[in-house]
């Protein structure tokens, strides 16, 4: 018992060192909450595939009333703006090249007649694919339109699909990246705490220091880790306030779930950190090392695009990777409100990660050879 | 000024610049194995493109109306009719992710559809909402097709009133295939790239291991200094536009439609820029570790999410809006996209060319600056 | 022809920087001198004395904020470029481009000197056969050893004729024979070239080969002169004793030392002690401090004026020359008594990296309460040797005893018996003094108000200020809290790697006075240094050289062994490295 609590006293004053030294600093303060803070508002506002409002053009060659209810119906949603009226088809290429809508509409010349007929009237819509899931959504918008006109016109299409979408009832892409954003910015500047907290000794020669007191690779790996994991948590909670309180986006699951969550998933994020930090000779391997392997984890972890949508290989790789899983665990609690047994087979990728690379780092403290 | 004593200078710290950055692996490792692995990445391994979606279908009407009604899911390639019993069981296997949507089939389907009211149920897993959001229109695709059929065999007996169809056209990306304007995005990624990490370091790692003070007294000039920097990794550079031209065209067949030489210019000078405000972060910290940090944060980040590479710019508040114009990426974006998928368009290389060529000088004159041969 | 003007003209210059308080402080203050040309001439004086910037202002890296400065006849305000074009430059840390090969880097500096091609091959071979690196054109900067290092950042330097050639500290950290080939290098350009050179250096030795003197002390000018004039200001004060059979000279010295109103320095040299006594001080509190002992005159040095100069000067806030009084106070020795046998025990201990033979079948002992000093030139494997024995490194074979066990392989709690001083001091730099010593207490697994008591006693004795920043502490005072750290816990070994490496004399004292008074508590002390003249202070050295063992013994067996009874122990180490290269290249050659 006497010798456990001497153990914790050895390793608490490592913890306090490296947050001293950590918080010491202004510059630090700054850099451990400012990115998180700006980077959260920043990506709420900016990343999101939503199209709020669709630049168009129209090309109304019928010059009906049809075509003008038409059109006005498409500017009643408020989404479609026009920003151009064409005269001929030849000015589609430039408009659309140029960037200046996103589509154009063309009504034809019969328009108006064949609809007077009974008949279908095909309008033609000319989309920039320059960024294809923008293009994507604004065919969704126009055709939605146009299925609310036929119904105004008294032609119910045949089967209506209703559509309820749970967890983010209007698809707001903003719930999908934000909660994630919570595992994945602390993750960026947590790898990076890590991945430096040993090299940076070792570049300054007091890594020697350390390994000659009494202290074991255990409770030095301890006094590091416990650290960098708080930050990082600390961080999370900082892009939590926000998703929760400045974009508003209702918390569905256990606030104790989702820092259970957050807890293994940074030990997982930390124990890869400190893996590169032993093996690195300098603060610049360690940096350059950090760099080659946020990459990867960031791309293939179902941030941005789904896993799914991978190839094969690469989705069997992903296993390896915690920002996938805590990605999904996070957002599966914040959105889903899931509960333990939901998401348990998360954590599981998270120990095993956490478990390898934690006792791994211990080991190359003192087997990697200057 | 001596003329040739500048150019044998210059030429000998250019050749000093190359050895080194030939000799040190990190180097090529951040210089050419990570664009690659990017390419790789983004080419295989990003796409938004929703294929064999598995979709949960409940029959509650087992009529043969109904299941006319949902054949179509099963023709499309986009999605997997996965067959269930009760809504329970779907439910289960929404929640658990075994499936992106349920298609409910309500037990009063025929009845409905008789009466001119037929409601299919669709519920979508919104977590995912971009795929979601796919999917809602590959389902309502599917089932169209179904109604659209039914239409057509009624062609006979026309209705009160005809009906708008919509003609989507897509130009530049008729297939709509993510790869397509994400591997052009990625160019922009790598120039940046090799701005960011490998210049950032160069002037900061001098003034770090003391190489600077002894080089500052003898006959060189700041400007030399910093124009031999740039020579071997603008070289590095146009390696990897030659990679990303070649795997885009080779591997992923994105179509290049401008012309190579308009593609070349505006990388060249887009990767001026990048190297120069990469050699401007190194100039101003002077210290490695800061060097790296300020060049994720302001170079790499906005690049990639300021710059239009993913998220579309148009739907941005006016704050980040105007961030995203001082961002030199966002210009180099918009021309590169247009370049590789839609043709040459003299115009906007020309406006890009002058932006950089803008921020070019204003880099060159601040970097000039920190280099000034004082160490005070 | 027109008279050439003189080296360097400096006219009441002053340079501020902002101190580490925060507060600026003169780093030159009021400063007027003047360089002849076809000088040789030298700067001397503590650290922060001022001679770095100086010498960064003669080349146009700093702007002065007062006063004016000539090089060449020209004003440096004015055309700092055409100043930069006629000298050359060799600041404290040549920065070698270390990936680059030993021909690449001399290659770039003749073409941004633009060296002609046609003069060029004579003049690289000359340089390179004068500081033996033709052998190794091919080899990358960064896998010299540092003395060679050093010699190839002077022939860079040197690859044209400059009209004036600045050097600042270029041996600082390079081993005695690197030095003597540096300075033979220095010596041969003067002679055929008429160089004028301007050095910076804390070695008096080396002072005392150029032709004029400038002693700088505070950022002022104490006293310039030539080194005889400056010698002379120490006649009639030297002296030397032979302490009483059995006991060290050490000691003797401290006693010395501690009195610093009638002896201003005492070094220990071959058994016996120099010192320098006070200009008025009484004869009778003199021979009372020295009972039985007959101090005998001796012929002043160089280094003793140099000492003279600094002590008369002694301005408060400079005292990181006065040693901590430790001898006043009670020493925390080990705790646990005193066994006998040796307590650090290494035999036939080899290391490998890849073919290289870092150390070669060692074998040595250190008793308890010695002072063990391991002496060697860069690369000799001193370091590698170190790191072993702290664990800090497995060693291929060999068997290898501290305390009694293996450090590398023992439990964690027999790493409580050691203490270590990291070279260059490597301490939390952002840390205060207090919260290093605290962090270091707790990594001990010092508890509580024991911790707490422990490192309070520590600073008194070391006077440290508790508050102060570590990284901002001048070089003494880093030490100072490296060995505090060390000796927290009161180990019963203490290694300190280089401990006095870039430390100006007076701080050497200081340290050396807190060695002794540790070794008169029972602490064994091992210690590996470049200053040869610190041997006198072991109880015995061992030299090491390219991995071997080339002789151990009491200083003055070691002196025997190289044949040189009397002389300086830098010459005898010399003279035992040399004989040992030469039989190894006879070796070979019979082979």
């Amino acid at each position: 018992m006497g010798s456990f609590i001497a153990n914790l006293a050895q390793i608490i004053a490592l913890c306090r060192k490296e947050i001293v030294a950590l918080l010491k600093d202004p510059a630090n303060r700054v850099i451990l909450v400012g990115p998180a803070l700006i980077q959260s508002m920043l990506f709420g506002y900016a990343a999101t595939f939503d199209l709020k409002y669709v630049p168009y053009a129209v090309l109304d060659q019928s010059h009906s009333a049809a075509s003008t209810d038409f059109l006005s119906h498409l500017e009643g949603t408020g989404i479609f703006r026009r920003e151009a009226t064409l005269a001929n088809p030849h000015q589609i290429g430039q408009v659309i090249e140029e960037g200046r809508v996103l589509m154009v509409v063309s009504i034809p010349t019969d328009f108006a007649d064949r609809l007077a007929m009974g008949r279908r009237a095909p309008v033609q819509i000319i989309l920039d694919g320059r960024n294809s899931t923008t293009a994507g959504a604004a065919a969704g918008y126009v055709n939605a339109v146009t299925t609310s006109f036929n119904e105004a016109r008294g032609v119910a299409s045949p089967v209506t699909v209703v559509r309820r979408a749970w967890f983010n009832p209007n698809l707001d892409s903003r719930w999908q990246i934000m909660p994630a954003m919570i595992a994945t910015l602390s993750m960026l500047q947590t790898l990076l705490l890590a991945a430096l907290s040993v090299a940076r000794e070792r570049e300054q020669g007091t890594f020697d220091q350390l390994l000659v007191t009494p202290l074991t690779p255990l409770q030095i790996l301890v006094g590091k880790a416990v650290p960098s994991v708080l930050v990082g948590v600390m961080q999370s909670t900082i892009v939590l306030l926000i998703v929760r309180f400045w974009f508003e986006i209702p918390m569905a699951g256990s606030l104790w779930l989702f820092y259970l969550g957050l807890f293994s998933f940074t030990g997982a994020s930390v124990g890869i950190g400190m893996s590169i930090s032993a093996l690195s000779l300098n603060m610049q391997q360690a940096m350059l090392y950090t760099f080659l392997v946020i990459m990867p984890l960031t791309l293939l972890s179902g941030l941005i695009t789904p896993v799914r949508n991978m190839p094969e290989v690469l989705q069997v790789l992903t296993y390896v990777n915690p920002l996938r899983f805590g990605v999904d665990l996070v957002r599966r609690v914040y959105l889903e409100g899931a509960g333990l047994l939901d998401v348990a087979p998360d954590f599981l990728p998270l120990v095993v990660v956490a478990g390898v690379t934690l006792p791994l780092a211990a080991w190359l403290f003192r087997h990697r050879l200057a | 000024m001596n003329h040739s004593a500048f150019l044998t200078r210059l030429i000998a710290l250019i050749r000093k610049e190359t050895r080194q950055m030939l000799r040190d692996r990190s180097n090529l490792l951040v210089g050419l194995l990570l664009p690659v692995g990017l390419i790789l990445l983004f080419g295989y391994g990003l796409s938004f493109d929703v294929k064999n979606a598995p979709v949960a279908i409940v029959m509650e009407d087992t009529s043969a109306a109904a299941r006319e009604a949902v054949s179509g899911i099963e023709g499309s390639r986009y999605l997997v009719p996965v067959r269930t019993t009760s809504m329970r069981e779907a439910e289960d296997l929404l929640t658990s992710g075994r499936v992106d949507a349920i298609v409910r089939v309500p037990i009063d389907f025929a009845q409905a559809q008789a009466r001119g009211d037929a409601r299919i149920q669709l519920i979508l897993n919104g977590i995912d909402s971009t795929t979601a959001r796919s999917l809602e229109a590959y389902v309502g695709g599917a089932l169209g097709t179904v109604s659209l059929r039914r239409l057509d065999r009624g062609t006979g007996v026309p209705g009160s009133s005809g009906s708008v169809e919509i003609v989507q056209r897509t130009w530049f990306n008729e297939a709509g295939i993510s790869t397509w304007y994400l591997v052009p995005g990625l160019v922009v990624l790598i120039m940046t790239l090799v701005g960011a990490f490998l210049t950032s370091m160069l002037i900061a790692r001098e003034w770090e291991r003391g190489t600077l003070e002894a080089l500052f007294v003898t006959p060189v000039r700041p400007l030399e200094l910093v124009l031999a920097k740039l020579a071997p990794y603008l070289l590095v550079g146009v390696v990897d536009l030659a990679i990303c031209i070649v795997a885009a065209r080779v591997l992923f067949q994105v179509p290049i439609r401008g012309s190579l030489l308009a593609i070349f210019l505006t990388s060249v000078a887009y990767l001026i820029v990048s190297l120069l405000l990469g050699l401007f972060i190194s100039g101003i910290t002077r210290n490695q570790f800061a060097a790296s940090q300020m060049a994720l944060l302001t170079s790499f980040m906005p690049a990639l999410m300021l710059s239009g590479f993913v998220f579309d710019l148009r739907n941005v508040p006016l704050v980040v809006k105007i961030v995203s114009q001082i961002v030199p990426a966002t210009h180099f974006m918009g021309v590169i996209k247009t370049l590789f998928l839609a043709g040459t368009n003299w115009t906007m290389v020309a406006q890009s060319c002058a932006i950089m060529l803008g921020y070019a000088l204003l880099l060159l004159a601040l970097t000039w600056r920190t280099v000034r041969k004082r160490l005070d | 022809m027109t008279e050439t003007p003189p080296s360097v003209v400096i006219e009441g210059l002053s340079k501020r920087f902002d101190g580490p308080d925060g507060k600026p402080f003169e780093a030159i203050d009021n400063m007027s001198l003047t360089i002849r040309p076809g000088t040789l001439a030298a700067f001397v004086g503590p650290d922060g004395s001022g001679k770095t910037t100086l010498m960064r202002m003669m080349a146009g890296l700093l702007q002065p904020d007062d006063g004016s400065l000539h090089v060449l006849g020209i004003d440096l305000a004015e055309d700092p470029q055409a100043v930069q074009n006629r000298i050359s430059y060799m600041p404290q840390r040549f920065g070698l481009y270390e990936d680059l090969s030993v021909q690449e880097n001399l290659d770039l500096y003749a073409d941004l000197h633009g060296v002609p091609q046609d003069v060029r091959s004579e003049r690289f071979s000359r340089l390179l056969a004068m500081t033996d690196l033709a052998h190794f054109t091919g080899r990358p900067a960064g896998k010299l050893s540092g003395g060679m290092k050093q010699k190839l950042g002077l022939a860079c330097t040197l690859v044209r004729v400059p009209d004036l050639l600045l050097l600042d500290e270029p041996s600082v950290g390079v081993d005695p024979l690197s030095r003597r080939d540096l300075w033979e290098i220095i010596k041969q350009l003067i002679a055929e070239e008429g160089l004028s050179v301007i050095v910076s250096t804390a070695y008096m030795d080396e002072a005392g080969r150029c032709d004029h003197v400038f002693v700088l002390n505070g950022g002022r000018l104490l006293a310039e002169g030539t080194p005889a004039d400056l010698t002379a200001r120490a006649k009639g004060l030297t002296y030397v004793v032979t302490p009483q059979d059995g006991v060290p000279a050490r000691n003797l010295q401290a006693r010395l030392i501690d009195a610093p109103d009638l002896v201003v320095d005492a070094v220990p040299a071959g058994g016996r002690v120099h010192f320098i006594r006070q200009p008025d001080s009484d004869e009778a509190r003199l021979h009372a401090l020295l009972p039985d002992c007959d101090p005998q005159p001796r012929k002043e040095e160089l280094e003793d004026a140099f000492m003279l100069l600094l002590h008369q000067q002694d301005t408060p806030g400079q005292d990181a020359s006065t040693p901590p009084p430790l001898a006043s106070q009670e020493i925390h020795g080990p705790t646990n008594g005193h066994g006998e046998g040796p307590v650090i025990l290494v035999r036939d201990l080899v290391r490998r990296f890849g073919d290289f033979t870092a150390v070669a079948n060692t074998s040595f002992d250190v008793a308890r309460g010695e002072i063990f000093g391991l002496l060697g030139p860069n690369g000799a494997g001193k370091t590698t040797t170190f790191r072993m024995l702290c664990g800090l490194l497995p060693a291929t074979s060999g068997e290898l005893q501290v305390a009694g066990v293996n450090l590398r392989t023992a439990r964690s709690a027999a790493r409580a018996r050691i203490g270590y001083v990291a070279q260059k001091f490597a301490l939390y730099s952002n840390l205060t003094v207090y919260e290093n010593l605290d962090f270091f207490g707790g990594a001990y697994g010092l508890r509580g108000a024991r911790r707490r008591k422990r490192v309070e006693e520590i600073i008194c004795q070391f006077e440290l200020d508790p508050s102060a920043q570590s990284g901002n502490l001048p070089l003494g005072y880093k030490q100072r809290l490296a060995m505090a750290a060390g000796l927290l816990h009161e180990p019963e070994i203490l290694f300190l790697d280089e401990p006095t490496s870039g430390i100006d004399p007076l701080a050497r004292r200081a340290f050396w006075r807190t060695i002794t008074a540790l070794a008169q508590a029972g602490v064994t002390v091992v210690v590996t240094t470049h200053f040869m003249e610190e041997a006198e202070y072991c109880d015995r050295i061992a030299i090491q050289d390219a991995g071997r063992l080339l002789a151990i013994g009491t200083p003055q067996q070691v002196r025997e062994e190289s044949g040189l009874e009397g002389g300086h122990m830098n010459e005898a180490f010399i003279a035992i490295v040399e004989k040992a290269r030469a039989e190894e290249g006879q070796a070979q050659e019979a082979a």
